[in-house]
């Protein structure tokens, strides 16, 4: 069966109704992206996955025994509550030592566990908080906007240890961005949402839906470009007049176009 | 054994003290200075109503602390902010309690005691009622640490490892609610927060985990119950406010070397 199934759910906080009707599924080993622009309910719908918020009405059923191994958007840890990253790695359920060594080290991030958490770069406190959701060994990994705040090589780093992760974990990954050129192309289904499910399916097909490009318009020509570059489509009707821009479809995925789209989603909590 | 008062006075603080360190590292942690003040104002209301029905000071201190600190958890985002609510709430439940204790004739007298202590008058019973509270605190602390930490941390990451935030914001308030009513005794409800507050910020600098910090404000705690109680005694001070007193030197000389090492 599936991982998780969700079935005509709808949300609303306080009076504003904030999802409505969607119906979304994830089987096992699945790595699917969820891309919305701001206040499209991405965040609402995670927290309603974890259990963090009940669904107003519709139903979320979960396989049962289901790990889930969660990366939060951000994590502010107040300046008073002293914390070392091998403690953190130990909440809420007690870890080996070994364990806690394995899990930093399929995050990328060996040898921390001694550092205080508030000691940490970015790049280095995203890849804790993986580190943690592994230590669950999880089924499923759910991560939301987990590359806020790091610059474009790391993140797509961050996303390269994702894919690592999964290849030996063979969790599922449930992921919410908006960096849509990296996150799109490692992705098996991507869903459009706002407010609703506006389409979905592999990346290239979300990526030429009407749904999708009235809602992105303009600001991912440089995602949609690339995807064009893969499938060889021309890339005039985009209207795209960069002319470094051919010499860098041999990698799409490592290098970012110069005018990639960065929304700020900095109120999406 | 506990014939001397002034021994029964140090055995009830250092039972307060240790009780207090711990759910006091949780108030700083997560920014309740102002919630553990309401709780502690309320219970003065407590007071007043379990002289009035003939009850036990510590059951009406502990029901309506607990009640206040419930109210402003289910009154919180709704409309107002939690700062304003809480300054509302505070103030009004310590002036309704002032206003119910004038009612009673015979209480009007021991006021003084009820705000700012009275340990020195402490009793074998008190004894009994302190430390069976403390105990009681810290058992359920031990309890529920792993899952408090977490929610502390981010209630969604305690969510995704199926606990529930709830749950444990209700087990914090209630070892809330027990503390202070132990603690009246001791310092008063005016001073509850601050024997809460102290000994946790003294603690910080010296710790690099949650559980050190918590024994190391105990430590600190019972530090300025010895050291308060010893100036009370030989300069005839009042004894809780002397315990404060104590914590916040002991405060200072933390921070004070905090900002000498972050200097070096």
């Amino acid at each position: 069966m599936s991982l998780i199934t969700v079935t005509n759910l709808s949300v609303r906080l306080g009076a504003v109704p904030v999802l409505s009707g969607v119906d979304f599924t994830i089987e096992r080993g699945e790595i699917v992206t969820i891309v919305g622009p701001n206040g499209s309910g991405k965040s609402t719908f995670l927290r309603c996955l974890i259990g963090a918020l009940a669904p107003s009405t519709g139903q979320i059923s979960r396989a049962p025994g289901l790990r889930i191994g969660y990366v939060p958007q951000k994590l502010a840890i107040d300046p008073t509550l002293p914390l070392t990253v091998g403690r953190f790695l130990s909440l809420p359920r007690r870890r080996q030592g070994a364990d806690v060594e394995a899990a930093l080290d399929q995050a990328g991030v060996p040898h921390l566990e001694a550092r205080q958490m508030a000691d940490l770069s970015g790049g280095q406190f995203q890849r804790v908080l993986l580190a943690r959701a592994l230590l669950e060994n999880p089924d499923i990994l759910i991560l939301d906007e987990a590359t806020q705040g790091l610059d474009q090589a790391g993140s797509a780093a961050f996303y390269h240890q994702i894919e690592m992760v999964r290849r030996s974990f063979g969790c599922a990954v449930l992921m919410v961005s908006h960096e849509l050129h990296v996150v799109m192309a490692a992705s098996d289904r991507v869903v459009c949402l706002n407010g609703h499910v506006c389409c979905q399916g592999t990346p290239e097909l979300v990526a030429s839906a009407p749904e999708y490009r009235a809602l992105f318009g303009t600001g991912t020509k440089g995602a949609l470009a690339l995807y064009r570059h893969e499938h060889n489509h021309s890339h005039e009707a985009e209207g795209c007049t960069d002319p470094s821009h051919t010499h860098t479809h041999t990698h799409p995925h490592a290098q970012a176009p110069a005018h990639t789209h960065r929304q700020d989603e900095g109120q999406n909590v | 054994m506990f014939d001397d008062f002034l021994l029964r006075a140090l055995v009830a603080g250092f039972g307060v003290a240790l009780a207090a360190a711990p759910i006091g590292c949780f108030v700083v942690w997560r920014r309740m200075a102002y919630f553990g003040d309401a709780t502690a104002h309320a219970a003065i209301l407590g007071v007043a109503l379990a002289l009035a029905f003939g009850l036990p000071v510590f059951t009406g201190a502990v029901a309506v602390a607990l009640l206040m600190a419930l109210t402003v958890s289910s009154l919180s985002g709704r409309g107002y902010s939690m700062d304003t609510l809480l300054g509302v709430l505070a103030h009004s439940s310590l002036a309704f309690g002032l206003v119910a204790v004038s009612f009673l004739q015979d209480v009007r007298i021991d006021l003084m005691a009820y705000l700012f202590g009275d340990i020195l008058a402490v009793t074998t019973g008190d004894l009994g009622v302190i430390w069976g509270g403390a105990l009681a605190v810290v058992v359920l602390l031990v309890w529920r640490w792993q899952a408090l930490l977490t929610t502390t941390l981010n209630p969604d990451l305690a969510c995704a490892s199926g606990l529930d935030p709830k749950r444990e914001q209700l087990v914090l308030t209630l070892a809330l609610a027990l503390v202070v009513a132990v603690a009246i005794k001791v310092v008063g409800v005016l001073l509850i927060a601050a024997l809460l507050l102290v000994p946790a910020a003294a603690a910080r600098p010296f710790a690099a985990t949650p559980e050190r910090m918590a024994l190391l404000a105990a430590v600190v705690a019972m530090a300025a119950v010895a050291a308060g109680l010893g100036v009370s005694f030989y300069q005839d001070t009042p004894a809780g406010p002397s315990i404060v007193c104590a914590a916040a030197v002991l405060f200072a000389f933390s921070s004070l070397w905090r900002s000498i090492r972050n200097a070096a």
